[in-house]
């Protein structure tokens, strides 16, 4: 099933919204706690990169029974140096977002270190692609 | 369906089948049906939100009568900090204390000095287990419930320590066997309890075989009966061993107070625990060490079972936290012993507090993911105006429960309306329609008269 979910750069009262859309249908379906909240992370992590970073996107979410995709897709300014910005710390958040506790630089790594596959693709001026893949454990371990 | 048992329950009779209690559980556990409110056994955390928001008090709370003290040998109350907090900031403790022994307990010990234990072992847990923060305080039965069934990602955060409560029926029955010579078995501890989710916890501590507490009894039940005892003095010898920080325990701060920390987090009233909790899951948070997090607004004194206004409550206690902020808890020898059992496990409750997810569709992850997806479509047709006329709490809940078979789209008035209103198009139309023996009037080619 798909999931989609449009989000305004700079809004940071609705931010959060998708992911907290996507755990309500996460948790419906059953998957394991753990797996669901890797999920979470990445989901929240994307959809605060938009909010803090672009224009505006869609947070798009697959799942089936082997996986769960997750893809980030905004209209914004990209990013001009990928390996810098996937850099533990780095980041290019203004202070006024820092003070809200967001902008620490761990976005990015955080959603390649919760996702077994983590494709980014960016341009400068246009926007930003991700794409995220968690498996799901092999039916036999579900409960 | 579990067997699990519950405190909070509805009077049928008193049901009118509004939907205020629908719209104001934090689990959606509640639906009206035929109605009248039904509540889901799964997903009741018995945090007492329902019994608050009944106009009609139709939902109350199961709890223990003193009739239960006559199956015990020898019985010991464990009053709640919050039971304090009922009474004047002039009313000593041990008055209150000794009016339960004249009420027929054969000897009391504070739960507040259950939570000095619980702040002494809480400290130490924290101390050995730096791995994974925030940790969350195990100690609101609701609170722990609601992880379990809601967040049950979460169930690592929380710190597996017995409650002050739970830690005050432990000891109170080891002393007593020992002072006694009789098997803790005929001592029956009775928690004077502020809300319904500690009976429930008694309750199935109780059903897994021997437990530390055997019963719990309501504050709004002894509330009237302590108070007139309170008008002569104290008939017995002080009973009060609590540190002011213990019964601080009793309103929400006081927990977090106790234990000392300075990363900390303190939130009450469910629906503020749920937000700081769906946080905590996308891994926010994690500079925070400790979480004091309870359901009732104001914490314990907030409780469904208490009599006085919490506010005034916490203040009430705040004070008597104050005046007896000096007193020790523990002798330097005692504290060496507990801290000792803290080490060997004693006051862990890990094996009561495992995920009982109550959310899912399906057992079968595809035919969940299926029902998810129908839900979606079911979801885009419903009104959206979340008015909780069909007796669930709003429009996707309607949905879930289509797709689930609980209800039909016909439940929603407006669906309803739309349908009346196609079937009375489709009534003008045939009503329009004459025999073809017939010609229709009005027609050219009519002759009048």
């Amino acid at each position: 099933m798909r999931l989609e979910c449009k989000v305004t750069g700079g809004d940071f009262q609705a931010a959060g919204e998708a992911a907290a859309k996507l755990k309500r249908t996460l948790r419906q379906v059953g998957i394991d706690a753990e797996t669901a909240r890797r999920a979470a992370i990445v989901a929240y992590e994307a959809e605060m990169n938009i909010v803090i970073h672009a224009f505006r996107g869609v947070l798009s979410v697959d799942i089936s029974p082997e996986r769960i995709e997750i893809v980030a897709d905004d209209e914004g300014p990209g990013i001009p140096d990928i390996p810098l910005a996937m850099q533990e710390g780095y980041s290019t958040a203004p202070e006024h977002i820092r003070e809200m506790g967001f902008g620490a630089g761990l976005g990015l790594p955080n959603m390649k270190r919760y996702s077994d596959e983590f494709h980014i693709e960016s341009t400068v001026g246009r926007g930003t692609n991700v794409r995220m893949v968690i498996n799901l454990p092999s039916k036999g371990s579900l409960t | 369906m579990t067997g699990l048992f519950h405190s909070v329950l509805l009077i049928e009779e008193k049901c009118r089948g509004c939907t205020r209690c629908i719209k104001n559980c934090p689990t959606e556990a509640i639906r009206v049906r035929q109605g009248k409110a039904r509540i889901n056994a799964e997903r009741c955390t018995d945090c007492g939100e329902c019994i608050r928001t009944c106009d009609n008090h139709a939902k109350t709370a199961i709890t223990d009568s003193l009739e239960r003290l006559k199956d015990f040998r020898y019985t010991v109350a464990l009053p709640a900090p919050a039971l304090y907090g009922q009474f004047g900031p002039d009313v000593e403790p041990d008055r209150v204390l000794a009016a339960l022994i004249d009420m027929g307990f054969d000897d009391v010990f504070e739960v507040a000095r259950g939570a000095d234990v619980a702040t002494l072992v809480t400290r130490e847990y924290l101390r050995q287990h730096r791995e994974i923060r925030p940790m969350i305080s195990a100690a609101c039965p609701a609170v722990v419930r609601l992880i379990q069934v809601r967040f049950p990602a979460l169930i690592d955060h929380l710190i597996p320590v017995d409650s002050p409560m739970t830690c005050a029926g432990k000891l109170a029955k080891e002393n007593k066997s020992k002072e006694l010579g009789i098997p803790p078995e005929d001592i029956g501890a009775f928690f004077i309890t502020p809300c319904p989710a500690k009976v429930t916890w008694v309750r199935e501590a109780v059903k897994r075989g021997f437990s530390s507490v055997d019963g719990a009894i309501s504050i709004a039940d002894v509330y009237g009966e302590i108070s007139r005892r309170l008008a002569s003095p104290a008939s017995h010898p002080p009973k009060r061993r609590a540190s002011g920080a213990g019964i601080g325990w009793g309103g929400s701060g006081g927990e977090n107070a106790a234990v000392g920390l300075e990363n900390y987090l303190v939130v009450d009233g469910i629906h503020s625990v749920i937000d700081v909790l769906e946080e905590v899951e996308v891994g926010r948070l994690a500079d925070v060490d400790f979480i004091e997090a309870q359901a009732c607004i104001g914490g314990c004194v907030g409780g469904a079972l208490t009599v006085r206004n919490p506010f005034i409550a916490h203040v009430h206690l705040e004070k008597l936290a104050k005046r007896f902020a000096d007193c020790p808890a523990f002798t330097t020898e005692e504290e060496e012993e507990l801290t000792r059992r803290a080490r060997a496990g004693y006051f862990d409750m890990r094996q009561d507090i495992a995920a009982v997810p109550a959310f899912r569709l399906d057992r079968d992850v595809s035919r969940a993911i299926s029902k998810a997806e129908m839900i979606e479509k079911v979801v885009k047709d419903l009104p959206g105006l979340d008015c909780g006329s069909c007796g669930s709490p709003h429009c996707r809940a309607l949905a879930e429960d289509i797709v689930q078979g609980l209800a039909v789209d016909t439940d929603c008035v407006f669906k309803l309306r739309d349908q009346v209103k196609v079937l009375a198009e489709q009534l003008f139309d045939l009503a329009k329609k004459n025999p073809s023996a017939m010609s229709a009037a009005g027609e050219p080619g009519e002759r009048e008269g």
